[in-house]
């Protein structure tokens, strides 16, 4: 595995970690090597260990909680927290970004570490080093502009100055791009190449292997607590499947389940759907959408972040986004109103939501209870629930949907990211929907759930139900549907059977109106 | 609902010890109950045995039972992500309704109370309103609602003391009465007592059923057994306690009301619709929304509830203490929202029991009680409390950060467990499955 890289000193080596929280070895002999001015993935399932391993590098877990040495710039460190290692130049950046809203990018960026004396903060010497480092992270937006006023990739950005503000020399990102879209994502991976440049290496956890392929010199592949194997991208010549194999530990045949699609008669209809944004009233979110849905059809919606994919779904499942202007729902050739929640899943439409944890589910709930909850007259006489029923259901889609868990008794913040949104589609099949919406099912999910989540997708399908499907990823939008929308701006601009889509078509249509095909 | 089980009881496994008041977790789980005992026990022996006379039990239940009563709707605002601070106002200003409605307009005493309920649903539904359909914080609703409803008290009242009639004074002070022939005890509180037993010994049976086809095992029959000894001993032995108080005296009615509430309130919180609905909204309101829950009538019904409970608490403490009064009710909403929190819930919602309520409501009445029974003077008293208070919720707090089960928190959260009941005053069991995370329902199935 040693290649001529191995001229660049070793910055970082983690040598045998092992941790164990009650009952379970979270990391199990863990090695990692990572060297100056290098990107180094770390692959791994969901569940892997792979954010154990960078709370024990980042003194989260504090020294004495695991067994194992950090040597870090050639000398054992024991962070006890931190800022201890943030002194040392580990920083890392969390998926969800530690920003506070209602601050501005300067206030966020030396929060915490503010240029001053005695507690009076220097606000000019501030104000000065903060353009100096948004320049750094090509960012040109006015350093008094509050977080929340930027979009998600900027926020990433001032994540990143942040930590160049305190000398990084490793850099540690927590899955930088999942909430990115294209454009951003790929401004935030050429960040971290120029980064490299400049002597700070990066540790990388990414679902995205497309990315992982592109930026990366070495790849850790973890796999149950354990590490499995170091790849070097270019000597190894490592491609997506390659780092799959390591991932799950086997070849996975066909990621997408092959499938014979039996579509029926078009039973879902939308026509002219319109809707404004919440606050901005001139701001059209959602523009004259037409579209359709057949039975037992899979119905893809491409789209990029922002694009009214999620606007236009949540719409139309009981006027859940925006203020609703004008349009008409067709089912069965029968106009039906769906004014509220209650309506919608009354009329058989499910929604999943792509945001599963604060949109989804209760986290504080059991499983059997959240998998019944979005119907619970259905095992109910009168208002009162029938428990036995409810565990019995649950039970039956434990089994069938494959949920990982001991029992249905368990709360459903301890599975894993996979587990929970079989959680959450059990829900949504248990209210007998003849339309489900899916809005970006694998999400945050593991490479085997997905491939589970994919064949749950056409096996309803199979049943005779409409889909919808809403992803951000081509290639399974690709691999699962029937027929693709492409959205831009609101708009719908293109619709293709798959056989006739390809990437780079989508593409073109997703990022721009020029293609208008009516519906 | 009764598939064959394979019966492989009889083996003794020290571990299903754990199983007795609810599911797999540790001897930790009796945690608040555990703690209620052994602050009974500890001001049993401290004053010499004064804290478990007959007397003295009846003397808490009839003290405390509007605070808890009060508990009961505080819980379900809470667990809705709410709180309400108007309740001790809401009380005074219902009394003073009810008191004067009873002198000046001559409203029978059961008119008086059927009054008192409206007013306080018309107050929840004027609460709710704002709450739940303009989005007011309730804690501003109800931070207005303690003045706008103390100031009516006394406006209304004239800041003056009006005394209630008899007849009404039994819903505080009044007593089982005496039937049949003469044990030298109450007859109805014991034959009370038995009845309770033969319902705790039902809901065993059939729980049991439903338990073992639910987790398709079956748990050992020794199990059943001993849980209904010690529920049917610990009620028994109240029976027996209240049925031989000094003679005129047996089991309360404002008791008998509390009862009937918790029972009625632990079934709705745990086994209907609207109950998950509460839990639902308080976990996450979104999700919530999002699986058709209307959150509105959620919000506009615990608020309105408990108003309605608040009246009714006041009538009760106005019945025992024979007249309504300008301060009547003070400080009550701290004593319910003690309880509430001393009993599990969790201060960002989605979490508690009726039955954990009234259990933390129980830690500070017998705590109060045994202090006054002392001689301690009222000033201490509330530093005592307010520490009580603290340490009960710190220890679950720093528990749960700790990634510890809580102790307060195993109770109701704990995976497949159950909020331990004990409720000697109402000595019935109700099931913790209200909770989120909780587990089987047992013994209220219906």
């Amino acid at each position: 595995m040693e290649t001529d890289r191995s001229s660049h000193p070793t910055i970082l080596e983690m040598q045998s970690i092992t941790k164990e929280f009650p009952g379970v070895k979270a990391l199990d002999n863990v090695s990692l090597t990572v060297r100056a001015r290098e990107i180094h993935a770390i692959c791994g399932e969901n569940g892997a260990g792979k954010s154990t391993l960078m709370k024990v590098l980042s003194g989260v877990y504090p020294f004495g909680t695991y067994d194992g040495d950090i040597v870090y710039e050639g000398a054992v460190v024991r962070f006890r927290d931190i800022r201890q290692s943030e002194a040392a130049g580990i920083v890392i950046i969390h998926q969800e970004l530690a920003l506070i809203p209602e601050l501005s990018i300067t206030e966020n960026i030396f929060l915490g570490n503010e240029p001053g004396r005695a507690g009076v903060i220097n606000w000019v010497e501030a104000q000065r080093r903060a353009i100096e480092l948004l320049a750094r992270v090509g960012l040109d937006d006015d350093p008094d502009t509050q977080i929340k006023n930027i979009g998600v990739g900027k926020q990433q950005l001032v994540e990143i100055a942040k930590a160049l503000n305190k000398n990084v020399k490793l850099l540690i990102l927590d899955e930088p791009t999942a909430a990115l879209n294209e454009n951003d994502s790929q401004h935030l991976l050429d960040l971290i190449l120029g980064l490299k440049g400049k002597g700070i290496s990066s540790i990388m956890i990414s679902h995205k292997l497309n990315e992982i392929e592109q930026i990366a010199d070495q790849i850790t592949i973890i796999r149950d607590g354990k590490s499995i194997e170091t790849l070097d991208v270019k000597a190894d010549g490592v491609d997506e499947d390659r780092i799959i194999r390591g991932m799950v530990g086997r070849t996975l045949g066909n990621r997408f389940p092959e499938h014979t699609a039996e579509i029926g008669e078009v039973f879902f209809e939308v026509r002219d759907w319109t809707v404004q944004h919440p606050l901005t009233t001139e701001r059209l979110v959602v523009k004259n959408s037409n579209f359709t849905v057949r039975r037992g059809e899979v119905v893809g919606f491409a789209g990029l972040m922002g694009a009214g994919r999620t606007e236009l779904a949540m719409s139309l499942f009981g006027r859940s986004y925006g203020k609703f202007i004008s349009g008409q729902v067709f089912k069965d050739g029968q106009e039906i109103k769906l004014r509220t929640v209650a309506e919608a899943i009354g009329h058989g439409i499910a929604y999943v939501s792509e945001d599963r944890k604060s949109l989804g589910l209760n986290l504080l709930d059991t499983i059997k209870r959240s998998i019944v909850s979005a119907k619970l007259s259905k095992i109910s006489r009168g208002t009162v629930v029938n428990e036995l029923e409810e565990a019995q259901i649950s039970e039956s889609y434990r089994k069938s949907l494959r949920i990982k868990t001991p029992t249905v008794e368990e709360g459903v913040t301890k599975l894993s990211g996979g587990n929970q949104q079989k959680v959450v589609l059990a829900k949504w099949m248990f209210t007998d929907p003849d339309l489900l919406i899916l809005d970006e099912p694998t999400r945050g999910i593991d490479v085997g759930a997905k491939a589970e989540i994919y064949q749950i997708i056409r096996d309803l399908a199979a049943q005779g139900k409409g889909i919808i499907m809403i992803s951000s990823e081509l290639p399974e939008l690709l691999g699962v549907s029937d027929r693709v929308y492409t959205i831009f701006e609101g708009k719908i601009t293109n619709e293709l059977p798959v056989a006739e889509a390809d990437p780079e078509t989508l593409m073109r249509s997703m990022t721009s109106s020029s293609q208008k095909v009516d519906a | 609902m009764s598939a064959p089980v394979t019966e492989k009881s009889g083996g003794f496994d020290i571990r299903d010890l754990k199983k007795l008041f609810g599911g797999g977790g540790s001897l930790k789980q009796f945690g608040i109950l555990g703690a209620l005992v052994v602050i009974i026990i500890f001001f049993q022996i401290w004053t010499g045995g004064k804290t478990l006379q007959p007397g003295n039990i009846i003397n808490i239940v009839q003290q405390y039972s509007y605070i808890l009563i009060l508990a009961i709707g505080m819980v379900m605002v809470i667990i809705a992500g709410h709180i309400d601070l108007s309740v001790g106002s809401v009380a005074a200003f219902t009394g003073i309704i009810v008191a004067l409605a009873m002198k000046d307009w001559n409203f029978p005493w059961w008119a008086a109370i059927l009054l008192g309920l409206v007013v306080g649903g018309l107050i929840g539904a004027w609460q709710g309103f704002w709450v739940a359909y303009i989005g007011v914080p309730a804690f501003i609703v109800t931070l207005a609602g303690m003045l706008i409803w103390r100031g009516g008290n006394q406006f209304i009242g004239d800041s003056a003391t009006v005394p209630v009639g008899t007849g009404f004074q039994v819903i505080g002070k009044g007593y089982l009465p005496e039937v049949g022939p003469n044990f030298g005890l109450n007859n109805l509180t014991m034959l009370l007592g038995i009845l309770v037993v033969v319902i705790l010994i039902a809901l065993e049976v059939r729980g049991r059923r439903t338990r073992n086809v639910m987790r398709a095992s079956s748990e050992p029959i020794w199990l059943s057994v001993l849980r209904v000894v010690i529920l049917g001993g610990v009620v028994l032995v109240a029976a027996y306690l209240f049925a031989t108080g000094r003679v005129g005296t047996s089991f309360p009615v404002s008791g008998i009301i509390l009862a009937v509430l918790v029972v009625a309130y632990s079934f709705l919180t745990n086994k209907t619709t609207i109950g998950r609905h509460i839990y639902a909204v308080g976990g996450n309101k979104h999700a919530a929304e999002l699986s058709g829950v209307n959150s509105r009538r959620v919000n506009f019904f615990v608020m309105m509830n408990m108003s309605v409970l608040a009246a009714l608490a006041g009538m009760i403490f106005v019945a025992r203490s024979q007249a309504s009064g300008p301060f009547d009710g003070t400080g009550w909403e701290l004593d319910a929202i003690a309880a509430v929190f001393i009993g599990g819930a969790a201060v960002s919602g989605g979490i508690g029991t009726v039955a954990g309520s009234i259990i933390g409501g129980l830690v500070m009445a017998v705590l109060s009680n045994g202090l006054a029974l002392k001689g301690i003077q009222s000033d201490l008293v509330q530093i005592i409390k307010g520490l009580v208070l603290l340490i009960a919720v710190g220890v679950d707090v720093y528990n749960k950060s700790q990634g510890r089960p809580s102790i307060i928190g195993l109770m109701t959260r704990n995976k497949g467990g159950q909020a331990p009941t004990d409720d000697a005053t109402s000595a019935l069991v109700t099931p913790g499955g209200g909770t989120p995370d909780t587990a089987v329902p047992a013994d209220l199935k219906k």
